[in-house]
């Protein structure tokens, strides 16, 4: 690298100040599925079906606080905000991304500039990173207007820190899809994606009732998929009921799931954009 | 070359002598676009007649109401006043039956992209409720006619402009139609792709198709059109074919003359040109027109103008002496050019 | 004009685009369609799964938790809502996102009309297509609630004519929006009439844990009647009132259907 050319993190930040650019005006569109929607979902099934739940012979599966059952809306606020950032970060990392590349061709504007293919890949998952940022901030203030939090451990901090973990949540899904979108010609796998992992995901990874629930023999998957890390790091921090071990198990897993995700948006966005 | 199988004899909708498409006092009139606005008058009154085996042109600029008759014509905009009879039947109740005997192709691409380029061929066909077998002869004899054979499997979207449009060609021919409508047909290609589509197209002329094409091209409508009308802003002005109407509104030769812009030589060539019309002598300007870049001098005899130009005391920057086209028509006709 | 037409479907469709042989080259809009999903038979197939999912997490996973509701285990109760919610986001997002493609993109009806097509045989073409593909869900998820002994009752058969009557309701509505959509912005309004119906309308509860104002409400949204007529069927609840429910979706179906027919031929034949 030359002495003029700024270190990889500045020139990212330039594709990321243009893609501000362009969200300052198209988010209004956005408000409804990025943020009423989940704030729907919460009232429906947390609010009105967790009338039935609590008053279930299951009432007792979801935990204790204090001695006392986790009530099911408390259960599922904290990892319907990890789905939150889950889907937030699906959505913006795949059509968005084709579009850049195939339709308006902003990305080959970005590497005809000084920027390489390495700095654009970095810029379009920063901003998704600040776009599941915002939806999860507004979704986990709402969860608290909904007393769904339980201030815990040391000066109460824990349901703050479900930010960070839902935010490592979503860029654990962004980082790798961003890298995977930008090889796609057509937007025919966008819909299986969201048809055949994103639902699945949404439906069985711990978000309604525990894995514990499911057959024994899908247990083990379950367990191995990134969303139940998140779900489990959002609700142990919300609720104050993680361990350090817990913590650090998803938090190390998610991470990784990161690094995969940027050395492999390395290599798709050099070869898709300089070929 | 492939030579595409004829139209299937059909009963004509009248004698050979009788126009295929007679329009009178035509009308396209759109209701405001906005709550308070004007109607907007697209065609004013038009008269034309079409005839089996020739080949029409409406020549005019963009807006002057070319597409608004073509959509007419192919029975997908009710007509608002007038009269209009499409081989012997009224599009505002024989639509299909008009419809089925037509080609159409429209100014912009409306391939069916989720579809492969034989398959728009096939699946085209079927909404004529042609059979398949006959669709499936009648779409290689097609695709080999414009060029695309090779092409048969693969999708839309990669081809370029020209083979997009060769194959919206093709598509239109696919029920071997009476009558072959072209909006634009060579509008956004390149000066290659034009010509290629200009070969089939006269290959077409040749074999007998009749058309109804429309442009803004006069080199197009030179080269193809037997006959044509002169459009602008809803009316036809002139109406001829090519040759007869450059006799009529033009001069045999053009001189063209150019200046320095901003320093004023233009205008007063313009005002020492106008001194030598009609001056008898040989070279004689028999009009001045001046246009933004230029100023042009119609005449018989260019070199001769160019010499009683220099003669007069006017040197100009670059002088062309040229052939009168449609364009000079146009020109005449409206005092604007046809592509501005 | 020509005597041989129907009255209704002349009321319905208007004059030009219903003449004499108006629908009946429908069907080759339904072969157009066929040679195109050859190529994305995972994608048609893909459509099946979602409800599936949907019932074996929520209904069956969930439904272990939440014990009897309304008198029936969880699962019995959920997969009917489930049914309905899908008839109407199939036919909504074919009769809007598909259609408004086909219309000012692609140009496919542009295309379309210049042969001997009428506004009538795409309309009915592209709505046959949508239901026939409908049908095929529906049926396919009525075998696994049979399957899986979720189904309580013979009148469970009527189910799937429900469901057709569902998916016209609620295609009927979708396309005539989408004749007044002008971008893509637009669909944000499709949306955000479907999620709040999918999740209020009593799909995953009994109505009986809202007020008395809330209940009177959601009884006001179409998919509520879809689904109170889709759980009487399979849970064999069948009661006179039912035919409320028909005639609220038939009516709105109705009603949309002309407004939708009117506005597709002055926006296709201008």
């Amino acid at each position: 690298m030359s002495a003029d050319t700024p270190a990889v993190p500045m020139m990212a930040a330039r594709e990321l100040q243009g893609l501000l650019t362009n969200y300052r005006r198209t988010w209004r569109s956005s408000i409804f599925s990025s943020i009423l929607a989940p704030l729907m979902g919460l009232v429906a099934l947390g609010v009105s079906l967790g009338k039935i739940v609590d008053a279930g012979p299951g009432a007792h599966t979801f935990g204790t606080i204090d001695g006392r059952p986790v009530k099911y809306l408390v259960y599922l606020a904290p990892a319907l905000l990890a789905n939150t950032a889950m889907q937030t970060a699906i959505g913006e990392s795949t059509y968005p991304v084709l579009g850049s590349v195939k339709w308006v061709r902003t990305y080959y504007a970005a590497v005809a500039s000084p920027l390489s293919p390495f700095d654009v890949y970095l810029g379009q998952v920063w901003f998704v990173g600040l776009r599941i940022l915002m939806n999860s901030a507004v979704f986990l203030g709402t969860m608290a207007l909904f007393g769904a939090v339980h201030a815990e451990g040391p000066g109460g901090i824990g349901p703050l820190l479900a930010l960070p973990a839902a935010v490592l949540t979503g860029l654990a899904f962004a980082a790798p899809c961003v890298a995977w979108a930008v090889s796609q010609e057509r937007d025919t796998g966008f819909s299986l994606v969201f048809r055949f992992v994103m639902i699945p995901l949404f439906l069985f990874s711990g978000t309604f009732f525990p894995v514990s629930q499911l057959p024994a023999v899908v247990q083990p998957f379950a367990y191995a998929t990134p969303l139940w890390h998140g779900d489990d790091l959002c609700r142990g921090l919300a609720l104050g009921t993680a361990t350090a071990g817990s913590v650090l198990l998803h938090a190390a897993y998610l991470s990784a799931l990161v690094a995969v995700g940027v050395w492999y948006g390395g290599r798709t966005f050099r070869r898709r954009l300089t070929p | 070359m492939a030579q595409i199988s004829p139209s299937p004899a059909r009963t004509p909708a009248a004698s050979p002598d009788e126009p295929l498409i007679k329009a009178v006092g035509l009308r396209k009139v759109f209701p405001p676009t906005k709550r308070g606005g004007e109607p907007f008058t697209a065609v004013d009154g038009i008269d034309f007649e079409l005839y089996r085996g020739e080949v029409f042109g409406f020549l005019g600029p963009n807006g002057a109401g070319k597409s608004s008759t073509m959509r007419m014509i192919g029975c997908v905009s009710p007509i608002t006043d007038g009269e209009l009879t499409i081989l012997g039947m009224d599009p505002r109740v024989d639509a299909s039956r008009i419809k089925a005997r037509l080609g159409v192709v429209p100014q912009e691409d409306s391939l069916d992209l989720e579809l492969r380029v034989r398959e728009n061929l096939l699946i085209y066909g079927r909404y004529f409720g042609l059979k398949r077998a006959e669709i499936a002869k009648r779409s290689a004899e097609l695709l080999e006619f414009v060029q695309l054979s090779d092409r048969a499997e693969s999708t839309v979207e990669p081809l370029s402009g020209g083979m997009k449009r060769r194959l919206t060609i093709a598509r239109s021919l696919i029920n071997a139609p009476e009558i072959l409508i072209l909006d634009e047909p060579t509008t956004g290609l390149d000066p290659q792709a034009r010509h290629v589509v200009w070969d089939r197209l006269f290959r077409l002329k040749q074999a007998g198709t009749t058309l109804v094409l429309t442009t803004h091209y006069m080199d197009e409508a030179e080269q193809l059109c037997d006959r044509l009308v002169v459009m602008d802003k809803g009316r036809i002005a002139a109406e001829g074919s090519p040759r007869d109407l450059i006799e009529r509104y033009s001069t045999r030769e053009v001189l063209e003359i150019r200046f320095e812009p901003g320093s004023g030589e233009h205008e007063a060539a313009v005002a020492k040109a106008s001194g030598l019309l009609d001056s008898g002598e040989r070279g004689s300007i028999a009009r001045v027109e001046s246009l933004p870049d230029r100023v042009l001098l119609y005449s018989d005899d260019g070199e001769a103008t160019l010499a009683a130009v220099h003669g007069s005391g006017i040197t100009p920057l670059a002088a062309l002496v040229r052939r009168s086209s449609l364009e000079d028509v146009f020109l005449h006709l409206t005092g604007r050019t046809l592509v501005d | 004009m020509t005597t041989t037409e129907l009255p209704l479907t002349r009321l319905l469709l208007g004059r030009r685009a219903f003449g004499p042989l108006g629908g009946a080259r429908a069907p080759v809009l339904i072969e157009r369609n066929l040679v195109v999903y050859r190529r994305l038979w995972l994608m048609l197939a893909s459509g099946f799964f979602e409800p599936l999912f949907y019932l074996l997490s929520i209904g069956l996973g969930l439904g272990k938790l939440t014990g009897a509701v309304d008198g029936v285990p969880y699962a019995h109760f959920v997969a009917p809502g489930l049914l309905a919610v899908s008839a109407m986001n199939g036919a909504v997002f074919d009769s809007t996102f598909n259609v408004f493609f086909k219309m000012k993109y692609a140009k496919t009806y542009d295309a379309m009309l210049a042969t001997p097509l009428r506004v009538g045989d795409i309309a009915v073409g592209e709505i046959t297509w949508a239901q026939l593909r409908g049908v095929l869900y529906s049926a396919a998820f009525l075998i696994i609630m049979v399957a899986m002994g979720l189904v309580h009752s013979w009148w469970a058969l009527l189910a799937l004519p429900v469901t057709v009557l569902i998916g016209f309701a609620f295609g009927a509505v979708g396309m005539a929006c989408t004749t007044f959509m002008r971008s893509w912005q637009d669909f944000d309004m499709v949306t955000l009439a479907l999620m709040p119906m999918f999740l209020f309308s009593g799909a995953f509860y009994p109505l009986s844990v809202y007020s008395h104002e809330v209940r009177v409400l959601i009884e006001a949204l179409p998919l509520y009647h879809g689904i109170d007529l889709l759980r009487a069927l399979t849970l064999g609840r069948v009661h006179v009132g039912l035919l409320w429910d028909v005639l609220y979706l038939v009516v709105m179906g109705l009603v949309a259907a002309l407004v939708a027919a009117r506005r597709l031929e002055r926006l296709l034949l201008t």
